[in-house]
């Protein structure tokens, strides 16, 4: 047994470039989730019918998919419809999107419980658009879901193992590459699961700091 | 797309609702169970199972499904696919239904505990007669909100090659050559159970709110 984790660790340069991969599309998506998410939630609490109830259909549609099949349908369906993209760029796109709506709907649960006298003399001030929502709105909101964001960037991990069906090279797939090549299933496993672990860990460290400092801020 | 691959992906539905039904039976007790170790704080094992929680819990289910089919055989234990699958999901939504039990537990009040002690009553009647009626309604409503996390990570088994929606939506893409009817098919499908589900939650607050179902 101890051989077979010394094959993967002579294995290392293929499994950091598999988890610098996952690290990667973690940054990308949820930095595009977390900014897209941002310009979803006013859409969401939108006083338009209209724009609301289209907002809040999309999110519900997001909810309702399970992830994998989003995948195929952004990696198959695209090419039907004209849009040819490679395995990777799918890949950190059905990534993006699925974890927009998510994060929209989180947001829109921190506005919510934002005190309205707050927004109204952010507007009495003169504070108007995005000026208004980048000043006044958001850094309370984004303050307050700090611990929802982390569990959510966690989720992005998660769902970023999916993408091995359509052999984009993350973290898993790799470790799969290798269990293929030697025959150390349990090994290659294993180590994916505890390199995971180590991702999540250290996501939840970093929230926990921000939200420390969201507090000293508050107080 | 024929009647037939309508029904084949269909087929698949119940595959998905069948495999999460039993890791939800299954995976439901056995998270209470690693609850009440960590709420009565037994020893080593507790430390054991907030481990186990921690590393599960950010583990991707495909990661486990894979380890679960692919790694135990070489400890000499070899599951079939739908075991497999099983064990895969039920260990997955145990340590997710172990937080959720465990937060009800925390918050459960002392002083009834206390009360029940009082009056000399052994451990098991205190743990089924006072807990157990109050943490049930506390958790059910995210118990279920769980379940439909449940149903969507299913997809994850279609890895080791078990045909439930997803993979049955790919093979009638892949016939046809035409991905997209097939996909909105199976989103359908799963928007119609998640739907059903959260149906039945409302209903179940609702009851719970009424004072019924205890």
């Amino acid at each position: 047994m101890t051989h077979n984790f010394l094959i993967i660790w002579q294995q290392r340069d293929v499994v950091l470039a598999g988890l610098l991969n996952t690290l990667i599309l973690l940054a990308v998506s949820g930095l595009a989730s977390l900014v897209l998410g941002a310009l979803l939630a006013p859409l969401l609490v939108s006083g338009n019918k209209v724009v609301s109830r289209v907002a809040a259909a999309y999110v519900d549609a997001m909810r309702c998919a399970p992830f994998l099949l989003f995948v195929y349908l952004i990696y198959f369906g695209l090419p039907t419809l004209g849009i040819n993209l490679s395995n990777w760029s799918a890949g950190a796109l059905a990534l993006i999107l699925y974890n927009t709506a998510y994060m929209g709907e989180l947001l829109r649960g921190a506005w919510l419980e934002l005190p309205a006298s707050l927004i109204e003399s952010g507007k009495a001030f003169g504070f108007r658009g995005l000026t208004l929502l980048r000043r006044i709105i958001l850094p309370p909101v984004l303050m307050r879901a700090t611990p929802l964001i982390g569990n959510q960037l966690i989720q992005i991990v998660k769902d970023s193992a999916f993408l091995t069906v359509i052999a984009v090279s993350e973290l898993t797939h790799e470790m799969t590459g290798i269990q293929a090549t030697y025959f150390i299933p349990f090994a290659a496993f294993v180590a994916a699961v505890l390199l995971y672990w180590c991702i999540c860990l250290a996501i939840e460290a970093a929230t926990g700091m921000l939200n420390q400092f969201a507090e000293e801020r508050r107080a | 797309m024929t009647a037939y691959d309508y029904w084949s992906i269909t087929q698949g539905a119940l595959a998905t609702i069948s495999l999460s039904l039993v890791s939800i039976v299954l995976g439901v007790p056995l998270g209470l169970a690693l609850a009440l170790i960590r709420w009565a704080k037994v020893p080593v094992l507790d430390r054991f199972v907030y481990s186990y929680v921690s590393i599960v819990r950010s583990c991707p289910t495909v990661t486990l499904t894979l380890l679960v089919y692919f790694a135990l055989p070489q400890l000499g234990l070899s599951l079939d696919p739908v075991p497999a699958a099983i064990v895969a999901l039920t260990v997955s939504t145990s340590a997710f239904n172990c937080e959720i039990w465990r937060s009800s537990l925390v918050e459960f009040p002392r002083d009834q505990y206390d009360a029940a002690l009082s009056f000399a009553m052994p451990r098991l009647t205190r743990i089924r007669r006072i807990v157990m009626p109050q943490v049930y309604r506390a958790s059910l409503p995210a118990l279920v909100n769980e379940m439909t996390l449940q149903i969507k990570s299913t997809p994850a088994v279609a890895v080791i090659g078990i045909v439930e929606i997803t993979r049955a939506a790919l093979r009638v893409g892949s016939n046809t050559y035409q991905p997209l009817p097939p996909f909105i098919f199976a989103l359908v499908l799963y928007g119609l159970i998640v739907f059903a589900l959260i149906r039945l939650q409302r209903t179940v607050e609702k009851r719970l709110r009424s004072g019924g179902l205890a």
